[in-house]
């Protein structure tokens, strides 16, 4: 449970993001504690993924601050900057995993270039992240368009994790996957938050997973972001907030995981 | 900094884990690590309470290690407020060694006789390919006589616009600066004879028989082949091939035919571009650095060219254009799975096509030659 009176490790204050004459984000305030795993919905076009970026560094805000451990993250030095970006881990919608390289290349790519170690260590550590999301060590070897769809995104999420994150960004990890490895990934996600304490920020359409695996959820409705735990967000009398949460989807979620 | 320090003897140590153990460490603990004596038996106490910030990947660095050095012999505990994620490294650990495999490489005569087999049984192969694409292309000709629409004629319009009306600039340009080079060198020579007159001879002979249509033909491989082979190669990438064929559509037809046919149309006129520039590009150093008036250029002209000079250059144009915008299409219809694939196949593609083109060029050359054209 995220505990009381600390600094929030994300903290965003009155975005705004625009593109062109469309306002997607009009003044939103998100925070996340430590060690929560926060979800973040919204219908299509609402700026999720534009969210997500921003946090992230890649995209400036036109308006609002980010905070990360209660720094702005646009103020930092090149060198605070660097050492930021090395303490959380991302993995993206389509996984991104370089296509030139093997997984386990994918793997050590951030390792090989922060940390001086050598091959033996490398591949020790590959093997390492491997076997904590559950892929089999032939996996490394493999070329990411030699993997299925699941094993796209658990491969994405161990090179995510090589460089050993408190904190992790995960973009749709459970989209295109059907429910068993769903299932599986969002079981894997809980176990690892809860052996790793990670803090997850997590972009999700799949009601299982929001129901299953997230302490917190941000919704994305008219540029804002309304939080609260999933028990208070059912009882939220906002139409879209009702309507997702209460739609034939929800419904079977919620009853699978509740009762 | 030490990170390890092992206390002990006989059947009983202990290894002590000091200073920081995190990630950012890792050079240091794994050389520690490397010099543990692989003597050890009995037991050993691991004592983490003077780690700090113990990370993932050293702790399983260590349990790594403390295996190479026979876990048979040796009994390992840990103490001192070890972390928290230790035991599922220890559950990770046995799993993997369970699923470890060994496989040795075969011999290296082997692998090398393995290799020449694989490279000519691939050579093999890709001649047939390149000939079934051309067929291909044939094919969806053959069935456009009785039903136009398969030349798809929105496609090849932006395929010449692309690929023709953008390149005149560049074409003309280049054209243009070469023929006065050849002018000014060959004036430079031409002139210790008194034979100034004949600059007008080498610069048109060697435009329009030659350095049009070639120089055309380098710029279009360099700007539209490669282009081609990229246009399509990150569609196959994307599935977007796959997904014509799955809908019933040729990607031949759609994609490679139009822009062959592109080609072939555009080349020739640039070709006469190239050249009427590069006449241009000579009269006016004939002009200013010679003086010969450009009535005199134009008379001289006449007399220099016989009635196939033109044609002889103009010719060519064509059976360029469809080696570059085979090899083009033909290299990006072969991108597969990666990035890296799609980088390597466009440079192929330009530095085949120019290649061909050459060597068709010396071809034409000879073949003029023997018949008096």
């Amino acid at each position: 449970m995220p505990e009381l009176n600390q600094t929030p490790v994300i903290r965003v204050r009155g975005l705004i993001s625009r593109f062109g004459a469309q306002v997607v984000h009009d003044g939103l305030d998100m925070e996340v504690q430590s060690n929560e795993i926060f979800g973040v919905v919204g219908g299509s076009g609402t700026g999720k993924t534009v969210l997500l970026r921003t946090i992230l560094g890649l995209r400036a805000p036109d308006a609002g601050t980010v905070e990360m451990h209660g720094r702005d993250v646009r103020q930092l030095a090149v060198a605070d900057r660097s050492s930021l970006v090395r303490s959380y881990g991302v993995t993206f919608q389509s996984g991104a995993l370089i296509s030139s390289l093997t997984v386990a290349q994918n793997i050590q790519l951030p390792l090989r270039e922060y940390y001086p170690v050598s091959e033996k260590t490398l591949d020790e550590l590959a093997e390492l992240n491997l076997a904590l999301v559950g892929l089999a060590p032939d996996a490394g070897t493999k070329y990411p368009s030699q993997l299925s769809g699941g094993m796209v995104k658990r491969a994405a999420l161990a090179r995510a994790l090589s460089l050993e994150p408190k904190l992790l960004f995960l973009d749709e990890p459970t989209a295109g996957l059907d429910p068993i490895s769903a299932a599986a990934f969002d079981g894997l996600l809980l176990y690892l938050h809860s052996q790793l304490r990670l803090t997850v920020v997590m972009i999700t359409h799949d009601l299982d997973t929001l129901f299953r695996t997230c302490s917190r959820v941000g919704v994305i409705v008219d540029g804002r972001m309304i939080s609260d735990t999933l028990d208070g967000l059912l009882q939220n009398q906002n139409p879209w907030i009702h309507d997702y949460f209460h739609g034939p989807r929800a419904r079977a979620a919620e009853k699978d995981t509740h009762g | 900094m030490t990170v390890l320090k092992l206390e002990g003897e006989g059947d009983d140590w202990r290894l002590h884990l000091n200073g920081d153990w995190s990630l950012a460490s890792m050079a240091q603990i794994e050389v520690q690590l490397n010099d543990l004596p692989d003597t050890l038996r009995g037991t050993l106490v691991c004592d983490w309470s003077r780690a700090e910030a113990p990370g993932i990947g050293p702790a399983w660095a260590l349990l790594m290690r403390l295996t190479d050095l026979g876990a048979r012999h040796l009994d390992v505990r840990h103490t001192g407020n070890p972390p928290h994620y230790l035991e599922l490294l220890q559950k990770l650990k046995a799993e993997r060694h369970a699923a470890r495999a060994a496989s040795t490489p075969p011999p290296i005569l082997e692998r090398s006789v393995g290799k020449l087999g694989r490279w000519a049984v691939l050579q093999g192969t890709e001649a047939r390919a390149v000939i079934g694409f051309f067929g291909r292309i044939v094919t969806v000709l053959r069935e456009a006589l009785s039903r136009p629409r398969a030349l798809r004629p929105s496609s090849l319009a932006r395929h010449i616009y692309e690929t023709g009306i953008t390149a005149i600039p560049i074409v003309s340009l280049i054209a243009f600066l070469i023929s006065v080079i050849v002018a000014y060198l060959g004036a430079q020579q031409l002139g210790r004879f008194g034979a100034d007159i004949f600059v007008v001879d080498l610069v048109t002979i060697s435009v329009l028989r030659e350095m049009g249509v070639l120089l055309t033909a380098i710029i279009v491989a360099g700007r539209s082949g490669s282009a081609f082979a990229a246009e399509i190669g990150v569609m196959q990438l994307n599935e977007e091939t796959d997904a014509l064929r799955a809908m019933g559509m040729n990607p031949i037809e759609l994609l490679v035919v139009p822009r062959v046919l592109a080609l072939i149309i555009v080349m020739p006129l640039l070709t006469v571009i190239a050249d009427a520039m590069g006449l241009a590009g000579g009269g006016l150093l004939s002009l200013v650095n010679l003086h010969i008036p450009l009535s005199q250029y134009i008379d001289r002209l006449r007399e220099s060219l016989s009635p196939t000079t033109f044609w002889s250059g103009l010719i060519k144009a064509p059976v360029f254009a469809i080696l570059i915008a085979m090899v083009g299409t033909y290299r990006g219809m072969q991108v597969r799975d990666s990035a890296r694939e799609l980088g390597r196949l466009t440079t192929v593609a330009v530095v085949e096509s120019i290649f061909l083109v050459i060597l068709a060029d010396a071809l034409f050359a000879i073949f003029f030659v023997q018949i008096d054209f």
